[in-house]
């Protein structure tokens, strides 16, 4: 795909995909709570559900993990030797479940 | 936050412990479990406990430094420093051969887990009927779940329903044949059913879910876990039967395993 066009521009359908369940790894070595029971919100279709449950497809250099009911990229991950690259911009936010203070 | 304070934050992070770690995990027995599966039981020392569901990152590292890892589910119960995984061989696969058929006692691996807190089961907060459906080797998260089950003497009733190409294919087959009161366990073989099965041989239907699930209205939890087609497919027809979805948890394996 062009890379200029936007992410929301095509629906992007192969059943190629794994699930967010394969990101607590990989965002483990980051934060200090499990992210992929935090509920994460679409920037194209608005739909939140937990991050366990994204499209994620792994077979790239990182992780990309995609809106499973609009299929729009939400999250991006790139672990590099000496940096992690996370890209939310497909992201409004994430909410995440924390004990009471 | 003081701005002034940027670089004494970027130091504190670069020394700060992060959350999880590598840890050296060591082969002290494995088991064939099926012609194409193998458990591999592992020691690691400082292993803090797990929920049955959760995974582990392994990672291989070779001699000139290449690295690379894959996840695998845990399939036994909490038990000290022992951690059994069931890995199968994915014949052009980079990583499960050589688990399979190579990694041999008093060998090491890196472990990184255990981690997900999504497709898990919490015994202590969750009292609701629970129906497992297995495509494959998604039995594994599942099989945790059901020994987590029988260690703790839960009442939880449990229903399995386990989809499989053909009885040589079957993980676990002799403890699941002994089974556990109030543990349910239906093999629906897609291809080669054994002489006597009450059912013919094929796909998941949803006719399966009703006939060996959970009806609705008992609102259990729900776990699927398999291949990408299967778990669509099964929670698809959950939906349709009235599961709600937030009582319907997946794990799907990617394309990417081996």
């Amino acid at each position: 795909m062009n890379p200029m066009t936007p992410m929301n521009a095509v629906r992007y359908d192969d059943g190629a995909y794994e699930d967010g369940n394969a990101l607590a790894g990989p965002l483990s070595e980051l934060f200090a709570v499990d992210l992929t029971t935090a509920q994460a919100r679409c920037t194209h279709c608005g739909t939140s559900g937990p991050v366990a449950m994204l499209r994620v497809y792994a077979h790239g250099p990182g992780f990309t993990a995609r809106c499973p009911d609009c299929t729009q990229v939400v999250l991006r991950l790139v672990r590099g030797p000496e940096t992690a690259w996370l890209d939310l911009r497909g992201t409004v936010c994430l909410a995440i479940p924390v004990a009471a203070p | 936050m003081d701005p002034g304070t940027g670089a004494g934050m970027a130091a504190g992070t670069r020394t700060r412990e992060l959350p999880l770690r590598w840890r050296a995990a060591e082969l002290s027995a494995r088991r064939t479990e099926s012609r194409s599966a193998e458990t591999l039981v592992l020691r690691v020392p400082g292993w803090p406990g797990h929920l049955p569901g959760q995974h582990v990152d392994v990672r291989l590292t070779a001699e000139d430094g290449y690295s690379t890892q894959r996840s695998y589910s845990v399939a036994s119960a909490p038990d000290g420093d022992r951690v059994e995984l069931t890995v199968q061989r994915v014949d052009d696969g980079e990583v499960s051969p050589y688990l399979a058929d190579v990694f041999s006692p008093g060998d090491l691996v890196e472990v990184r887990g255990p981690v997900g807190g999504w497709f898990v089961w919490r015994p202590r907060e969750q009292a609701e009927p629970v129906l497992l459906v297995a495509g494959g080797s998604g039995i594994v998260p599942l099989m945790a779940m059901v020994r987590v089950r029988t260690a703790l003497g839960s009442r939880v009733p449990f229903r399995l329903l386990y989809s499989v190409r053909e009885p040589a294919d079957r993980l676990y087959a002799a403890e699941l044949d002994r089974g556990a009161p109030g543990l349910d366990t239906t093999l629906l073989y897609t291809r080669t059913a054994p002489p006597g099965a009450g059912r013919a041989a094929g796909r998941l239907t949803p006719q399966d879910l009703v006939a060996w699930g959970w009806p609705p209205d008992f609102e259990p939890a729900v776990y699927v876990c398999g291949p990408t087609g299967f778990v669509e497919a099964a929670a698809a027809f959950l939906v349709g039967l009235g599961h709600a979805p937030e009582r319907i948890r997946t794990e799907r394996f990617g394309p990417t395993g081996g």
